[in-house]
């Protein structure tokens, strides 16, 4: 095995084998899913509809925002980069890895949960199953991008949690995870264009789940993968070995650049 | 004396308006240890980190291996090993794990017999966060050494390390040493300083108080070597002052005296312990040891 696969077999065990990633990865998304499918249905009928993609879009958020950041800005803070680069480990390497073994992780998770929703919850499944699978690596590649980028320009533990945390919440209520995006006023369906999970939502809902999305579903996949190249791009511009984050290049606020394929996007779609 | 393997000419290291290295220069050869001593804040991890490439200077000149660290760091970190002080690794990984991994980086098979030599057989499998605080550093030792570089840095590298956790690192970094491996050891331990470097460079406030061997080193300075002395009837006891004594205080049935001039006074206590008919039971003769200079260093530098 070469360094990459040995670094991407690493990482990939410590998802599983750090019990918060765990936590994040497997046994909150699939503990949520299992939760809103029993109850949910019966108090909404509507949502079984939407339970597939609300529910991956659920365990992207979960493992990526929730679970990328915080493992980082420890790893920094830990001198651990420091050792990387005395070692030659490239920050591509260490920025590129997260991504890779978090798709890998929330992959297993989407495919447990969308098979459990047709098997148990009967919940409709995708009628196009490879913009499905399209939809959920740009979604996922978007979102675990935005979680390596916060992990970057994070100064301190806490300020991730802030950052991830407000990120995931609106996610939550503007999404379209729990409330369709029809039914969101104007000014706050705007808002939700921001976010890429009602992206995320709208992609699979107008591409792989059949229906009228609330926008361009197209206009969706296109912001979700120019947002991912941006924010990847500004994560490795900005990447500092500090352990204290004091010395990189550019100004935090530079992250904010990630937004822009989403502002154009609500003018253009 | 071998290639230099380490040139720093005027070197200076500021952090913001707080200068922490000013004008430092010395040279280190292959196959030599370099002890690196002096009293916290005094610049030794800011001169490391910069030969490290981890710190860029503010001034003067760097070679490693003829390389720039500031620059040049992907030949750089194929040259080096670094067990530093904090051990840097990712909470979850084995001794295995960690060996694989940081081999893979440097295109070198892993050394797993380093493993065993540093006593971490027993512990391959732990996470890293569950080894002791020795067998962290043991680790880190091992994954610095694994690559075989050509210069070792060491920034502590016994603190925390049980006596023979402590022996067999000595033990490897004389191997390392009669390989041609040049060595910088950064230490509070004198002893350890004393007895493993060829050379040891002294800093204070930033500065190179001292350079040069143990040796050369501790006969430098006020140089009050200690002798004591036990005599039959006790005579000594009686006896006025000697010449070049500086100090003399009394010590179970010793006496113990603090000459800058060994020779002068031990043939005048003797001298005198004849003519009082007494007999000489034990007589030792100690050199000022490193710890001795370095603290007189440190005081002169506080004084000053």
């Amino acid at each position: 095995m070469n360094a990459f696969s040995h670094h991407f077999s690493f990482e990939f065990r410590t998802g599983i084998r750090n019990k918060t990633l765990l936590l994040m990865n497997y046994l909150f998304p699939l503990g949520f899913f299992f939760m809103m499918g029993a109850i949910m249905p019966s108090i909404n009928p509507l949502f079984l509809q939407d339970l597939v993609p609300a529910m991956v879009v659920f365990a992207v958020l979960s493992a990526t925002l929730l679970g990328i950041p915080d493992p980082l800005v420890n790893a920094r803070e830990n001198g651990v980069f420091r050792s990387f680069k005395i070692n030659g480990v490239p920050s591509f390497s260490i920025l590129i890895i997260p991504i890779l073994t978090t798709l890998l992780h929330v992959t297993i998770v989407s495919a447990i949960i969308t098979l459990a929703s047709g098997l148990i919850f009967k919940a409709p499944m995708p009628v196009n199953w490879p913009l499905f699978i399209l939809v959920f690596l740009v979604l996922a590649l978007i979102c675990a991008s935005v979680a390596v980028l916060i992990g970057v320009v994070s100064p301190t533990s806490r300020a991730t949690v802030l950052w991830s945390q407000l990120l995931f919440v609106p996610s939550m209520l503007l999404g379209g995870l729990m409330l369709p995006h029809s039914m969101l006023p104007e000014p706050a369906l705007k808002f939700a264009q921001l976010l890429p999970a009602s992206h995320g939502m709208n992609a699979f809902i107008g591409l792989a789940m059949g229906r009228d999305p609330a926008f361009s579903a197209w206009g969706s996949l296109i912001v979700m993968a120019a947002s991912a190249v941006i924010a990847f791009g500004l994560a490795l511009f900005m990447f500092s070995w500090d352990s204290r984050n004091a010395k990189r290049r550019g100004h935090p606020l530079l992250a904010l650049l990630v937004l822009v394929p989403a502002i154009i996007g609500i003018f253009l779609f | 004396m071998g290639q230099a393997m380490i040139e720093v000419q005027n070197f200076r290291k500021t952090y913001g308006k707080f200068t922490a290295v000013e004008d430092v220069s010395f040279t280190v050869h292959t196959g030599e240890i370099l002890g690196l001593l002096g009293p916290n804040g005094a610049g030794k991890t800011s001169i490391l980190e910069t030969l490290e490439g981890l710190r860029e200077p503010n001034g003067g000149n760097i070679r490693v291996a003829g390389l720039d660290p500031a620059t040049e760091q992907t030949k750089l970190h194929k040259v080096i090993g670094v067990q530093l002080q904090s051990a840097g690794m990712p909470e979850s990984i084995t001794p295995v794990e960690a060996m694989k991994f940081f081999c893979a980086y440097h295109g070198v098979k892993p050394r797993f017999d380093l493993l065993d030599r540093l006593g971490l057989q027993e512990k391959t499998r732990t996470q890293f966060y569950e080894l002791s605080t020795g067998q962290q550093r043991r680790l880190a030792l091992a994954l610095a050494v694994a690559h075989e570089p050509q210069i070792l840095f060491l920034d502590e590298p016994t603190a925390g390390l049980d006596v023979a956790s402590r022996v067999e690192l000595h033990k490897l970094m004389r191997d390392l040493r009669t390989n041609g491996t040049t060595i910088i050891l950064a230490t509070h331990d004198m002893a350890e300083a004393e007895e493993l470097s060829d050379r040891v460079a002294i800093l204070l406030n930033g500065k190179l108080a001292a350079l040069g061997s143990p040796l050369q080193i501790t006969s430098t300075g006020e140089g009050l070597s200690k002798i004591s002395v036990n005599t039959r009837n006790g005579s000594l006891k009686q006896a006025a002052e000697f010449p070049s004594v500086q100090q003399f205080s009394a010590k179970e049935e010793y006496l113990v005296y603090y000459s800058t001039d060994i020779s002068l006074t031990v043939s005048a206590i003797l001298s005198f312990i004849q003519s009082q008919d007494d007999q000489v039971i034990d007589l030792r003769v100690e050199r000022p040891s490193l710890e001795d200079r370095f603290l007189e260093i440190t005081r002169e530098g506080s004084a000053q």
